[in-house]
């Protein structure tokens, strides 16, 4: 049921991206960095976890989630620490994702080379 | 609509852009979107099977385990991008594959990949983030605003 439900969750969120980039003159940077926006906003509003607890990778593999990552990190050390906390709080949560994808581009250039 | 002689060069120019922009096919908009529901809906499920798989290797939560998943999502884009596939991949899954955590990675690596010749500091370095750059950037914004906002309005409370 979870597998059905990621798929359909995640499915929609491509194809509203996919339906405003063909539909728009939004280029993918822009339509990335609205659902990022999105999700960050959604965050804040306490909605997208639940998305994520309804429909799991559905929600937490779209970009969206990014977003609400950093909120949430923001949120978390704003309670322990007052208002500083939005600022070393920020990157708690999305961490793995930015290492991640820092270390394997990385990699990636080093060993391989572009084609054509 | 026709091109009549004697009109100007700009007119002729500007009637023949309306002329060109009629016949052109638009983008196969159906095919797109389909595309891309089902090919997001797929990367979708298979992060779900690496959640569960790495909820039962590692003996953590199904939340912990969303963390690694991220991670062998972002090394798959990466590696297939490395090898080339990702490009012939995503030219028929759009934005199936540029909304998952995979076309974030996707645009790091293929970045990185292409100014490796500008060398290791001012190529792979200095460009890695070219394109996914705006993500980070708009995410923080919104992540600094939502966070004092949100501070505000429990200090008024």
């Amino acid at each position: 049921m979870m597998y059905l439900k990621a798929f359909l969750v995640g499915g929609l969120i491509c194809l509203i991206a996919q339906v405003i980039l063909d539909n728009t003159k939004l280029s993918p940077g822009h339509v990335l960095s609205g659902l990022t926006v999105a999700g960050g906003v959604l965050g804040g509003l306490g909605l997208y976890d639940k998305l994520v607890e309804f429909a799991g990778a559905g929600a937490s593999v779209p970009i969206a989630s990014f977003g609400n990552s950093l909120v949430k990190g923001a949120l978390q050390e704003l309670d322990q620490n007052g208002l500083v906390g939005v600022l070393t709080g920020m990157f708690e949560v999305t961490s793995t994702g930015i290492a991640a994808a820092i270390v394997f581009a990385f990699l990636a250039a080093v060993t391989f080379n572009p084609k054509s | 609509m026709t091109i009549r002689e004697g009109t100007s060069q700009t007119t002729q120019q500007s009637l023949y852009r309306r002329m060109v922009l009629k016949a052109e096919p638009g983008p196969p908009r159906l095919r797109n979107a389909v595309m891309a529901f089902v090919s997001g809906g797929l990367v979708c499920m298979v992060g779900e099977g690496i959640t569960d798989f790495w909820e039962r290797v590692l003996r953590i939560s199904h939340k912990q385990a969303a963390d690694p998943t991220v991670a062998t999502l972002i090394f798959l884009a990466s590696l297939l991008t490395g090898l080339g596939y990702f490009d012939k991949l995503a030219r028929y899954a759009g934005a199936g594959l540029a909304v998952p955590v995979t076309g974030f990675a996707n645009a790091m690596t293929a970045s990185a990949m292409e100014f490796k010749r500008e060398g290791l500091i001012f190529g792979i370095g200095g460009r890695m983030f070219q394109l996914a750059g705006a993500v980070i950037v708009y995410g923080v914004v919104t992540a600094f605003l939502v966070g004092i906002i949100t501070g505000i309005v429990r200090l008024v409370r």
